[in-house]
């Protein structure tokens, strides 16, 4: 039993846990301040949790530009810090940061008739704390508490206008489904552990590799937990719950959960799927340990169902926030294209993808945040004119949004690029086909948001007044904007560090 | 300047654009004064290239070479060769004449001019391309642009102009998207081994790998980045989005569409299909043939059928396109020269008719060939520079338009006859339609309606003289366009046609 076998943790490896417990330690006084000052100043847990982020971004940053080869092992070998865990930390705590400072701004968090607004902080900093954590699972037990730590969270900050019907609606949506997913996917973690009799990832490998056990059992595990986690990833057909779940919550919980808990899904099912299934001692060559089946194609077809519907649907919808939400949905397939595989190559375009993802997806969202605070709406109607009313935030909205778009020279083309680049050199062309035909779908939605605001004249009488955008909201939008631009034509370094933390993914141990 | 010059032709207007956007809206007359100031350079630096090209040579000139992203192979890599000068030099005018055309612009200056720089650097940047993934990226740089200019200060049906002119665009760019892909997966760089986004490596057939190398797949490639080129030029059947976008934009941005963005996709061809793909190009040949015929004749007849001048002129835009792709079609020198010639003779004379469309509309506000009659009496300045831009657009001996269709049909008439033959009633089509135009508008009785119209103002010829003399320079002693190209153009025939 290799519960029994704990390591008593050594200083220096909880060294490398610095920015987890300053978000633990931010996560506690934030709870503690908003309960001294009664809920009614909640500029104190805004402090303490801006003030953890950074802290603990600066550490991840610390930590990813050290590019330690060696991966350390923390509490036994629940959790690992290896080069994988680096770069989606940064992701993570990146997000968090920014939602941080746009909720402050937004009228939905911190409105008048608001309760209990220094909540969102501390939500926030915990979610983020255990996204970290999905990251760095390698072992059946931490993996589940880990995406239960997240859920649970995001149940709390779907349903946090809790005096609205649509944000309940979403909240009890979410847990409905997310109670479901976890079900389905503990049944087949735990059919693996009565495979192997193991709970580490690299201890369920070497079981596998030992006792070759039936392959149709183990494809009912893997599938399961493919399920599972494609719930949290919001892959079709699993999708069902993200569109409401987004419309509902307010937009920066929407804008957190369409990258952040969706990112924490793919590091999960990379660290996952390549230590435990990706067969030989090779993982780069692409197959599983199931024998006789074709695992990729799986995958495939999910990646291809996933850009067809979301694209589609996409198409028909005049809100701007469910629109944005079915866009992530269809970013979900593309990233898919290149988890295909499973070699390196796809993986490291993945990375890149979810980095490029990361900051055109939040900056978009936020778009509709700082619009919302002025006209109380998310309706693409309402959008007319606001390219005039509002020019540099509309400029910026266009960019992040032919970035999703991937139209070059803005980032997302790059990320495209390079995704089918890895899935091409694997000759999966009709895989390539209908991304390439998806991103001429996408470029039509998107570009009806874009429509409204700069190319439809308001009507008569229309409210044409400009709008005077928070300095805070410029701010973040503009930091959003600037690597949206600049890893479009600038993206070797970038790219780097997502290689460098496939190349350090941790599989042995 | 001298190191450097086309990237300072290519970026010299971004920087414009970049000062544009710090300047007050309200102070339009600086905007349009930065604007002229940052185009003027390009064209200036057009004419250095024109002095200083040499002419002798099939090699590119004015490289510049650096190694840009180096984990994914692609160098910022720009140079020139014989096809790509003419279109330098025509995008470098037409871009310079079109701002001073778009004086009168009053709604969002700041944002049109802006744009405006942007989208020519964005031309520019193509012809000057030889790495596939930068070409790629002026190439789709360009719509960004396109889609606001149509879009905001088009016509009234803008809107659906504008994202239909994208969506076709950005079809056609994916499929270059994914012939990119795989010409960088199989093509080799002969000095390190890795993979290659530069053009002139992909052109040497050694570095193709042995998938690559396979004729249905290039035939396959061949047709993706056909498509993808097609969709520019326009080629029927992919050509319905022109009409809408052409009638559409405001004067100076149709100039552009016709004057240049159609040109880049018949470079297309010449750039990258033709000296990567030469056997998949000599097997297409025909069937290009057989394309350009028909966009000679079925842009002829819808030309024939419009009452709307602008809508006329961008039918008879896909029409002159045929003559470009039939003189491709032939591989011989007269064909293929006479082609390029054409691309730029087009560019010249389409640009003064779409600018003499825009003279009319800013006086009448409609276009409607019927609505008119008898102008020749009251605008005779204008009348007169309007039926010169038509006569050239009809071949008429002594102008530029003649010698490239005439090249052209001596180019192609040994290789295909009877395509030539039937192409010819093109030109019989073409004379009718802009003949029966320029009855219908400036002869006959006089309009009472625009008895106070008056006559082409200063401004407006100074954007039609310059083009103007260049139609009639080149009808009469075409070689300073052809001494340019002649070099290049034969080493390409022989790389295709061996």
């Amino acid at each position: 039993m290799e519960l029994l076998n704990l390591n008593i943790p050594t200083w220096s490896d909880l060294g490398h846990w610095i920015p987890e417990a300053v978000l633990v330690g931010a996560f506690l006084a934030g709870l503690l301040g908003d309960l001294i000052v009664r809920g009614r100043r909640p500029w104190v847990p805004f402090a303490i949790s801006v003030i953890g982020l950074v802290t603990a971004g600066s550490y991840a940053v610390a930590a990813m530009l050290h590019a330690d080869p060696t991966a350390h092992s923390i509490m036994g070998r629940l959790v690992v810090v290896d080069g994988l865990a680096t770069f989606f930390r940064l992701i993570f705590i990146f997000t968090g940061l920014v939602t941080v400072l746009f909720a402050w701004t937004s009228e939905e968090i911190m409105g008048r008739w608001r309760e209990n607004k220094g909540e969102f902080y501390v939500l926030t900093t915990l979610m983020t704390l255990a996204m970290c954590v999905m990251a760095e699972a390698r072992d059946l037990l931490m993996l589940f508490l880990s995406m239960e730590g997240v859920g649970l969270v995001s149940y709390v900050m779907a349903g946090y206008m809790r005096s609205t019907l649509r944000s309940t609606e979403a909240s009890l949506k979410y847990v409905v489904f997310g109670a479901v997913s976890s079900a389905i996917m503990l049944y087949g973690l735990s059919l693996l552990y009565g495979m192997t009799g193991s709970l580490t990832f690299t201890g369920i490998r070497a079981g596998l590799m030992a006792h070759q056990p039936d392959p149709f059992g183990l494809l009912i595990a893997a599938v399961l937990i493919l399920v599972g986690m494609s719930y949290k990833i919001a892959a079709v057909p699993f999708h069902y719950w993200a569109p409401d779940v987004y419309e509902g919550a307010p937009t920066p919980v929407s804008a957190l959960f369409s990258v952040g808990p969706k990112a924490a899904g793919f590091a999960l099912m990379i660290r996952f799927f390549y230590t435990v299934l990706a067969s030989g001692n090779d993982p780069a060559t692409g197959s599983t340990l199931i024998a006789d089946f074709n695992w990729p194609l799986l995958v495939a077809v999910m990646s291809a169902a996933t850009m067809i519907y979301a694209n589609l649907v996409a198409l028909r919808q005049t809100n701007v926030k469910r629109l944005l939400a079915y866009s992530s949905i269809s970013h979900v397939g593309y990233i898919l294209m290149g988890f295909v595989l499973l070699t390196g190559q796809g993986l490291q375009a993945v990375l890149f993808y979810l980095l490029v993802y990361t900051f055109m997806n939040l900056g978009a969202f936020f778009f509709v945040v700082a619009v919302n605070n002025h006209l109380k709406s998310e309706e693409l109607e309402d959008y007319v004119g606001l390219g005039f009313r509002a020019p540099w935030a509309a400029a910026m909205m266009v960019v992040f949004l032919s970035s999703l778009a991937g139209v070059p020279p803005f980032a997302g083309f790059v990320g495209k690029l390079y995704i089918f680049t890895a899935v091409m050199d694997r000759q999966w062309f009709w895989l390539v086909i209908v991304a390439g035909v998806n991103s001429v779908i996408g470029l039509y939605y998107y570009y009806k948001v874009v429509k409204a605001m700069w190319l439809t004249r308001p009507a008569e009488g229309a409210d044409t007044s400009p709008l005077k955008l928070h300095w805070l909201q410029y701010t973040v939008l503009g930091v959003l904007t600037v690597p949206t631009l600049v890893l479009g034509v600038y993206f070797g370094q970038f790219k780097a560090l997502a290689d460098q933390a496939i190349r350090l993914l941790s599989t042995g141990m | 300047m001298g190191e450097h010059i086309l990237s300072w032709m290519t970026f010299f207007p971004v920087i414009g654009a970049a000062v544009i956007a710090f300047i007050p809206s309200e102070r339009k007359e600086i905007i349009k004064t930065v604007a002229a100031a940052a185009a003027a350079v390009p064209l200036i630096l057009a004419v250095q290239l024109f002095v200083n090209f040499d002419r002798g040579t099939a090699a590119f000139q004015f490289v510049e070479h650096y190694t840009w992203i180096k984990s994914f192979n692609i160098e910022y890599y720009m140079g020139i060769d014989g096809l790509s000068v003419p279109m330098v030099l025509l995008t470098a005018l037409l871009s310079f004449l079109c701002i001073i055309a778009s004086w009168n612009i009053s709604k969002a200056t700041k944002g049109y001019f802006a744009l405006f720089l942007i989208l020519e650097a964005a031309m520019i940047g193509v012809f000057c391309a030889l790495d596939f993934f930068l070409f790629y990226l002026f190439w789709e740089l360009m719509l960004l642009p396109m889609y606001f200019l149509i879009g905001i200060w088009g016509g009234p049906r803008r809107e659906y102009a504008a994202i239909k002119f994208f969506l076709y665009t950005l079809a056609g760019s994916v499929l270059m998207l994914l012939a990119m892909i795989a010409f960088y997966l199989n093509v080799q760089d002969p000095n390190t081994g890795g993979h290659t986004f530069n053009m002139l490596f992909m052109m040497d057939q050694a570095n193709h790998s042995a998938w690559l190398k396979a004729t249905d797949i290039r035939h396959l490639l061949w047709l993706g980045l056909f498509i993808g080129f097609a969709i520019k030029v326009p080629i029927f059947p992919f050509h319905t989005w022109l009409p809408d976008a052409h009638v559409e934009a405001p004067t100076a941005v149709s100039v552009i569409l016709a004057g240049v963005l159609l040109k880049m996709g018949t470079y297309g061809l010449l750039r990258i299909s033709y000296p990567i793909l030469p056997d998949a190009a000599v097997w297409f040949s025909f069937t290009l043939a057989i394309f350009g015929a028909i966009n000679i004749l079925y842009g002829a007849y819808c030309a024939m059928a419009q009452t709307d001048m602008k809508k006329l002129v961008a039918y008879s835009s896909i029409s002159h396109m045929g003559y470009v792709l039939l003189g491709m079609s032939a591989m011989t020198s007269a064909g293929i020269n006479g082609a390029v010639l054409q691309m730029f003779n087009h560019g010249t004379i389409t640009a003064m008719m779409f600018l003499c469309v825009g003279v009319i509309y800013d006086r009448a506000h409609h276009r409607e060939i019927n609505g008119f009659g008898g102008l020749g009496l009251q605008m005779p300045l204008y009348t007169s520079v309007f039926s010169f831009a038509l006569f050239a657009a009809i071949g008429l001996p002594g102008l530029s338009g003649f010698v490239s269709e005439a090249m052209i049909f001596i180019g192609v008439f040994p290789v295909y006859r009877t395509v030539a033959i039937i192409s010819a009633l093109g030109i019989i089509i073409g004379a009718a339609y802009v003949l029966w135009m320029l009855q219908r508008v400036f002869l006959g009785p006089k309009n009472e309606k625009y008895d106070d119209l008056p006559d082409i103002s200063g401004r407006e010829m100074f954007t039609l003289v310059p083009i103007g003399i260049l139609v009639l320079l080149l009808g009469i002693y075409p070689m300073p366009v052809l001494d340019l190209m002649k070099v290049s153009l034969n080493n390409l025939i022989k790389v295709v046609a061996g």
